[in-house]
């Protein structure tokens, strides 16, 4: 079936299983149309592969709109490829060339194993919110929300923080693997909010602990996770953590 | 005698929630302990009611097919979540919730059940508040509503186009936070393919480990199915691609009836399809209609471009059809009106199905009233364009940013186009007061189960339901269940019943490889979306179900013989997920048009052309179909339905009208 008339050669990671060794596979894709987003790009790919009787490749996406957070394709050198405020979901091939070769790999850090293919394992991810991404409120403790006023700025800014989908894009740029654009996120977020402050000292020292457990590496500034982030998550919050971080162990 | 009991309490309409709290049969904290509930799915629905039936004592397990709870679909919501909290002194209520909801769902919604939905929503709000849920707030530091379809009132509160994120990531917080505690074990990256029965009781589920490919048998008490709704049966919906009626139909082909199931909700505001490519559509936000206008040409076939079309050429269509809600009536109602516009030669784009949402009047409008704020006396009109463009910016920018993303079109200059899609099921599996299917022990909560939104579900009610099922009904609910359950030991998973579930979900698999077909799985669930689409979509009739139901059989026999999955059973294989889901969308498609084919009145989403005013307005057959259609698997593709009779003491059942 023909859709549009770019003729791209892709390059993309190939790998069984975490016990094996990958490597790049050559395929050539024909009449790709600018309107496809590039996940549709290899849908058309996996059905060529599919009718030929081989595997197709294995990626994670779900929503397919830019809010879940499933997919994770390293483009040309870049999370999510080379438009900036988007997940590779929402890229369209309108942002390529016809003729154009594009690389594609998965996440790479010691904290997200492969699976197979472009699929990476973050659980770390979740594993580092169980240590204290959330208020310890039970079901049926609530008072009226209204009770607490909060400005509107700190509101504002912690709806931004929290807006990270916890893709892990920040981590697979980052030269040394480092988690602290996400972990930040979910520290500031909370830190921002009156009704976060109660837990504010053990969420801090428990997540950071926890990060480092997963062997997320340091950050050294290079900014680079601000850059790719989606969401445009803010290195204000890494700053503000480190502040947190510093309060909290003074406190014990 | 019927088999369906709803189990409704006695009592007046507003006391029957509370007295049912206060008389339910409750477990004690050390039974609690050696009790373990399954819950399958970690949306709004499963998160909030797996947290806080962990936090309560009971054992936990929590299965979903994501890498991480965190990205369930409930993720994807973008406009808001209603409650009746009156902060806007407006004149909402509980009751007028309540009265919204049953209305809004054209009379086909248990009145029990939406009461009580109406009367625990303001807790949501406090709840997810104190769990740091950064709703949008005013100036003044409360937080902020705006209003939606369907209402008069403004009590949707929302999180920017992310409330669903945020809501879910809230439930998430707390769901992760009793992981940390170990009293919730959580399976991500797991598929349910089966429920166990025991003795006529829900006693767990069989689930495969997408990763490893291997089977797995869980024991449960009790099992919750939160697994979302089935719209991805039309193949193209706003669905995530891998939102499925798997569990829902595996359920129901081991006892649960399956409620209404021909209910689909076509959410009037998305971004039209493009080519045959497309894998999935996108909706733009209900919330856009609040300050949007919806307009086609009033020349046929009129190719200018939407901005050289002068006002009085334009037909704002809803507003000339429906001047008491305008652009804000309900979702059925405004999918419609734009079909008809495009049948009838009045489509805008290339594809001519598409309407104008137009934000010009908005821009303006909000300009002046920022313009005042900020004291400015004579802004110019550039002035106004720009002070215009921030408010709607702060309200909608995502919207508008996606929308710019996917069209490759700036929506603040030109208006968007726009077009229904499928977004929401509001059938699902039919279940009682206690929110219990027709096997014991066996629940659904969420989007999976029939109950709260009647024939048409209104915006912003989801994600309350969702958290209203799961923070504060099934908490209560299961209780009536479990407090009988609690000389029950765990039974092993040896048990015959476990073995043979598990040889069940085995040969389903085995089946699909050996088939070594010639066709990809999509292929398959393409012409199956456009079977439904065309047939059981918009606008159905007696002719075109009939010729559905021959369709979909002919289809299925063919997927059979000839769909071709590759890879090997165990390892990670999607195009082996994707071949279950699509094997039980085929069945699951038989029965919906079976449903819309008994149903020959319109009601709410379900449109049978026949059943129509002279004015084109859906006309409901209450004498003959005021009840819940409750369908019975009988094996062989083969189903009986039952009725549950709706019955109206609260409300007058009246013409639903929005003029
Ligand atoms: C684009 C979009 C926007 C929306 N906007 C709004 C809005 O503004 N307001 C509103 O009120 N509603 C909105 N809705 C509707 C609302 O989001 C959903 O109805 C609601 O979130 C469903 O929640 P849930 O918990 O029932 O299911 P979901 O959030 O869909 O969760 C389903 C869960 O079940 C799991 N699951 C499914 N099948 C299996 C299986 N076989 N095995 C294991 N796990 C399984 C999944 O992994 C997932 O965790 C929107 C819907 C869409 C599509
Ligand atoms: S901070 Fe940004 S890049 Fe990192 S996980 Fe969150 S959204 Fe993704
Ligand atoms: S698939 Fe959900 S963010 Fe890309």
């Amino acid at each position: 079936m023909s859709h549009g008339n770019m003729n791209l050669t892709l390059k993309i990671w190939r790998q069984k299983n975490d016990k094996e060794t990958g490597k790049l596979v050559t395929y050539p894709v024909k009449d790709i149309s600018p309107d496809m987003s590039f996940l549709e790009m290899f849908d058309v790919l996996n059905e060529e592969l599919i009718n030929k009787g081989e595997e197709p490749i294995a990626f994670d996406h779900d929503c397919r709109e830019g809010i879940c957070g499933m997919c994770s394709m390293f483009i040309n050198g870049r999370p999510h490829g080379p438009k900036r405020g988007v997940t590779t979901c929402q890229l369209h091939m309108r942002s390529f060339k016809n003729g154009d070769t594009i690389v594609v790999e998965p996440w790479r850090a010691a904290a997200f194993p492969v699976i197979k293919d472009l699929t990476v394992d973050r659980s770390a991810f979740d594993r580092i919110i169980a240590k204290g991404g959330f208020i310890s409120v039970n079901t049926g403790n609530a008072q009226d929300a209204n009770n607490i006023p909060i400005p509107k700025p700190d509101a504002d800014a912690s709806f931004e923080a929290a807006a990270c989908i916890g893709c892990g894009a920040c981590v697979a740029t980052c030269k040394n693997s480092s988690a602290m654009l996400f972990v930040s996120a979910k520290i500031s977020q909370l830190a921002l909010l009156p009704q976060g402050r109660v837990e504010a000292t053990t969420r801090v020292k428990n997540m950071v602990a926890q990060m480092d457990e997963e062997g997320f590496g340091n950050c050294t500034n290079t900014g680079a996770c601000e850059i790719e982030c989606p969401k445009g998550i803010s290195l204000e919050n890494i700053a503000r953590m480190n502040r947190e971080y510093f309060v909290a162990n003074i406190k014990s | 005698m019927s088999k369906l009991d709803s189990k409704i309490p006695e009592g007046p309409l507003e006391q029957k929630w509370e007295k049912y709290k206060s008389s339910v049969a409750l477990v004690n904290p050390a039974n609690k302990r050696s009790l373990e509930v399954i819950v399958v799915g970690s949306g709004l629905a499963g998160a909030s009611a797996a947290s806080s039936l962990a936090e309560m004592g009971y054992k936990v397990k929590v299965f979903c097919f994501q890498d991480s709870a965190r990205r369930a679909h409930s993720i994807a919501a973008q406009g808001g979540i209603n409650a009746a909290k009156n902060y806007q002194n407006d004149g909402d209520s509980t009751y007028r919730l309540f009265y919204d909801t049953i209305k809004g769902g054209d009379y086909r919604a248990r009145e029990a059940n939406v009461y009580r939905l109406a009367s625990v929503s303001a807790n949501i709000i406090d709840q997810c508040v104190a769990m740091g849920v950064p709703l949008a707030r005013e100036y003044g530091g409360m937080l902020s509503n705006r209003s939606f379809g369907g209402t008069q009132v403004q009590r949707t509160f929302y999180a920017a186009g992310q409330t669903g994120q945020q809501l879910l990531l809230g439930a998430y917080s707390g769901l992760q936070r009793q992981v940390g505690l170990g009293t919730v074990e959580m399976f991500a990256r797991h598929e349910m393919l089966e429920v166990v029965n025991i003795e006529g009781k829900c006693r767990g589920i069989i689930a495969r480990d997408l990763i490893s490919g291997k089977l797995e048998r869980h024991f449960g008490h009790a099992v919750l199915l939160c697994t979302g709704g089935y719209g991805n049966v039309f193949y193209l919906s706003t669905n995530a691609m891998g939102s499925n009626v798997t569990a829902a139909w595996k359920a129901h082909k081991k006892g649960a009836f399956f409620g209404n199931p021909c209910f689909t909700q076509i959410h009037p505001t998305c971004i039209p399809v493009s080519g045959d490519h497309q894998s999935k559509l996108t909706l733009m936000s209900e919330s856009l209609r609040n300050d949007g206008r919806i307009w086609v040409p009033k020349k046929q076939g009129d190719t200018r471009k939407a901005n050289e079309i002068p006002e009085d050429e334009r037909d704002y269509y809803l507003e000339r059809r429906y001047p008491a809600f305008g652009n804000l009536v309900p979702r059925d109602v405004a999918s419609r009106a734009a079909k008809e516009r495009c049948d009838a030669g009045y489509g805008v784009g290339n594809s001519k199905m598409a309407v104008y949402l137009d934000y010009k009047a908005a821009i303006e409008r909000y300009g002046k009233t920022q313009a005042k704020k900020l004291n400015i006396s004579n802004p110019t009109a550039e002035q106004l364009r720009v002070f215009g463009k921030q408010v709607v910016e702060e309200k909608y920018g995502n919207l508008f940013e996606m929308y710019e993303q996917i069209t490759g079109e700036n929506p603040y200059e030109v208006p968007m186009r726009i077009y229904p899609a499928v977004h929401y099921t509001m059938g699902g599996l039919w279940v009682d007061y206690n929110l219990m299917t027709t096997v014991p022990g066996l629940y659904a909560l969420g989007e999976a189960n029939f109950s709260d939104h009647g024939a048409n579900r209104l915006g912003a009610s989801a994600l309350m339901q969702g958290l209203a099922d799961g923070y504060f009904v099934i908490p209560y609910t299961i209780g009536a269940y479990l407090s009988k359950e609690i000389s029950v030991k765990a039974i092993s998973t040896d048990h015959e019943a476990f073995v043979n579930a598990e040889k069940d979900a085995q040969a389903i698999i085995d089946k699909l490889f050996a088939i070594k077909g010639t066709k990809s799985v999509d292929h398959f669930h393409k012409r199956l979306g456009k079977i439904m689409w065309d047939k059981c979509g918009m606008a159905r009739n007696d002719k075109g179900l009939k010729e559905a139901i021959t369709e979909i059989r002919a289809l299925r026999e063919e997927f059979w013989k000839d769909v071709r999955v590759p890879g090997t059973a165990n390892d990670f294989n999607p195009e082996l997920e994707k071949a279950g889901r699509v094997a039980d969308f085929i069945e699951l498609g038989e029965l919906m048009c079976m449903d819309a084919l008994n149903r020959s009145e319109s009601c709410g989403g379900h449109f049978r052309e026949e059943s129509q005013t002279e004015e084109g307005e859906a006309m409901r057959k209450d004498e003959e179909f005021a009840y819940v259609a409750a369908w019975e698997n009988k094996g062989n593709h083969t189903y009986e339905m039952h009725k549950e009779e709706l019955k109206f003491e609260a409300i007058k059942i009246a013409a639903r009208s929005y003029k």
